[in-house]
């Protein structure tokens, strides 16, 4: 989909690991392209918010990066200079954190922090930083910007944070907007409204988005693209639509299964679930990650992995071929 | 009011009140603090016989009017304390920061000059101080300043630390701020409060050590009316006229105490405001 479009994001072979013990990124490839949702879906641990930290270059100093290709929009990621990134984030590529509570500094009021941002990056007047910001609140669905402005992030709850971080990550019209599961910590139903604004956003700003995520449903609602990362690796990525009808690595099944889906799931039968967790990876890990976890596991698969394609644009790490779950259920 | 609140206040009063007294010192003390007047020496306070109208707290040994010294002494108290924090919270607060926010190598260098600092005799370190280049207000603020800076480090560190890892600063990196600044406007705002409580201690601190340096003559230099200074001219005197030695020394006890009070009260409620 939207082939034609230049990528905005380009990963490639990204890895991480933290000290010579564990390897927490083992590979991953990815693109987003300008005006798209790219989902990166797994189970928690499997390496999806260190991709984004080690995307937006903020991982601690005890992390080491590399990567075959890391850009964005023209820009070489891998070797940039501080200032120069510093320059990049905030400015055409904005984060949101999964914690709303904790993302906003207690110490400044809501409109001091959201006016900084264009004060650095735009050099825009303090009075003119604070206009954009309370046109953006009001965007972000909030009543009342004038008063909100002048508030403390103690004074606001889960969802209006939220909102908040939203707002100041959009200050300066990011290109691309990575969302660390945005709407996790939040009420179910402040999720749906969350939710709603990002894909508004993203339709009348051309946004793109890299959204980290746990929750099927919410691929399934937003996602142009998905990832689907297990144990560093990304195990099987296609367009939204052809994931859902063909999941074709045993673990997407899996994760599928777990998933109760109106119509679909028959009444007395369980859901399903995927024995164990994720295993801690150390370095030198040879074959599949997840063999162990696997109905289909046989010896071949502490070897290699091979990357099949199901379609042109729908590649998965799994020995199987990509019609094995057709014929299994024949 | 709670109790915990009345000591606060009260503290609050006894900060206030010296601090008052010792800004307005030249307008209400009664006599010049430095007058000599070798008739009237010793003379007792009110509360006893024999005492003077024109001298509430009697005079010392050499006639100087009492309440006077203690008014000025209590500039000097307040002073010295106030320019004692100022010194070490700096030295201290930029070093805790530091070593708390890089970690690693800086860290571990921070903690070694922090050890190095907790194992340096401060009073030895004064008397070398004042045998090289002699005793003066300078020498005390700078020995003090440049020695009582360990606690501000250790707390700014463990607080860094802990403001560090919080997700703010992370969005303030992810939204394009220099380190510099992070340290400036995300880390320090969010520990200033255990900093401010800390200060009080060292201030109470650095005044009680002025006047033990004071009473051993490494401190500020007579005629100065410092608090340690009055005590240690007394010490002479103490059989015969114990007020001489009690009135400095009640007066000192209760300004410490009173800056422990509010610096307690401080804890309490910046805590408060922070947790809410």
């Amino acid at each position: 989909m939207r082939d034609d479009v230049a990528p905005l994001l380009e990963v490639e072979n990204l890895r991480v690991r933290f000290g010579t013990q564990v390897d927490a990124v083992r590979g991953v490839s990815l693109t987003v392209r300008k005006g798209e949702t790219h989902c990166l879906v797994g189970e928690s641990g499997c390496g999806k918010s260190v991709s984004a930290l080690a995307i937006m270059g903020l991982l601690t100093r005890s992390a080491a990066r590399t990567a075959d290709t890391l850009r964005f929009g023209g820009e070489n990621l891998i070797g940039i200079k501080d200032r120069a990134l510093a320059k990049l984030r905030g400015d055409r590529m904005a984060m949101i954190f999964q914690e709303p509570m904790t993302s906003l500094n207690p110490a400044f009021t809501v409109g001091s922090q959201l006016a900084e941002v264009l004060q650095r990056h735009r050099k825009a007047t303090r009075a003119q930083s604070l206009e954009r910001a309370a046109e953006l609140l009001a965007k972000v669905g909030i009543s009342n910007p004038g008063l909100r402005l002048g508030q403390f992030p103690h004074q606001l709850s889960g969802g209006l944070r939220q909102r908040v971080m939203i707002a100041m990550a959009l200050m300066c019209d990011p290109e691309l907007l990575i969302a660390d599961e945005p709407t996790t910590a939040l009420d179910v139903t402040v999720q749906a409204q969350i939710l709603r604004l990002l894909l508004g956003l993203q339709r009348e700003l051309g946004l793109a988005i890299l959204l980290i995520t746990h929750d099927l449903g919410v691929v399934a609602r937003v996602a142009h693209r998905v990832s689907v990362m297990y144990a560093g690796e990304v195990v099987e990525s296609a367009t939204a639509p052809a994931l859902f009808a063909g999941p074709t690595h045993p673990y997407t099944h899996g994760l599928l299964a777990c998933v109760p889906v109106p119509g679909q799931v028959r009444r007395g039968e369980p859901l399903g679930s995927i024995p164990g967790t994720v295993p801690r990876l150390a370095p030198g890990l040879r074959g599949c990650a997840f063999r162990e976890r696997c109905a289909h596991a046989v010896a071949a698969c502490a070897d290699a992995v091979p990357t099949h394609y199901r379609g042109p644009d729908h590649p998965y790490r799994c020995r199987l071929s990509s019609d094995w779950a057709e014929a299994r259920a024949a | 009011m709670t109790l915990k609140q009345a000591f606060a206040a009260l503290g609050a009063l006894i900060v206030g009140g010296v601090a008052i007294v010792a800004i307005l010192a030249p307008w209400i003390t009664p006599h010049d603090p430095f007058l000599q007047d070798l008739n009237a020496r010793m003379q007792p306070p009110f509360w006893m016989d024999g005492s003077s109208p024109e001298h509430l707290l009697g005079t010392d040994q050499l006639g100087r009017d009492y309440l006077s010294r203690l008014i000025y002494g209590a500039r000097i108290s307040m002073i010295i304390g106030v320019l004692v924090v100022i010194c070490s919270g700096l030295i201290g607060t930029t070093l805790g920061v530091l070593g708390g926010f890089f970690g690693g190598r800086v860290d571990a260098v921070v903690m070694f000059v922090i050890t190095c600092r907790l194992a340096i005799p401060l009073i030895l370190i004064a008397l070398t101080v004042v045998a090289f280049v002699g005793s003066s207000f300078t020498v005390v603020v700078l020995t003090l300043g440049l020695l009582l800076w360990e606690r501000f480090a250790v707390v700014s560190r463990t607080t860094t630390m802990q403001v560090r890892t919080l997700d703010y600063v992370a969005a303030a990196q992810a939204a394009g701020c220099s380190r510099f600044y992070i340290l400036l406007r995300e880390v320090l705002p969010n520990i200033i409060h255990h900093l401010v409580v800390v200060a009080t201690l060292e201030m109470a601190l650095a005044i009680l050590l002025e006047a033990a340096l004071s009473f051993l003559g490494l401190g500020v230099p007579s005629p100065l009316p410092s608090w340690g200074l009055m005590i240690s001219e007394a010490k002479d005197y103490m059989y015969f006229s114990p007020w001489v030695i009690m009135i400095p020394g009640v007066t000192l006890f209760v300004l410490v105490l009173g800056i422990n009070l509010l610096g307690d009260g401080l804890r309490d409620r910046l805590g408060a405001t922070r947790d809410a």
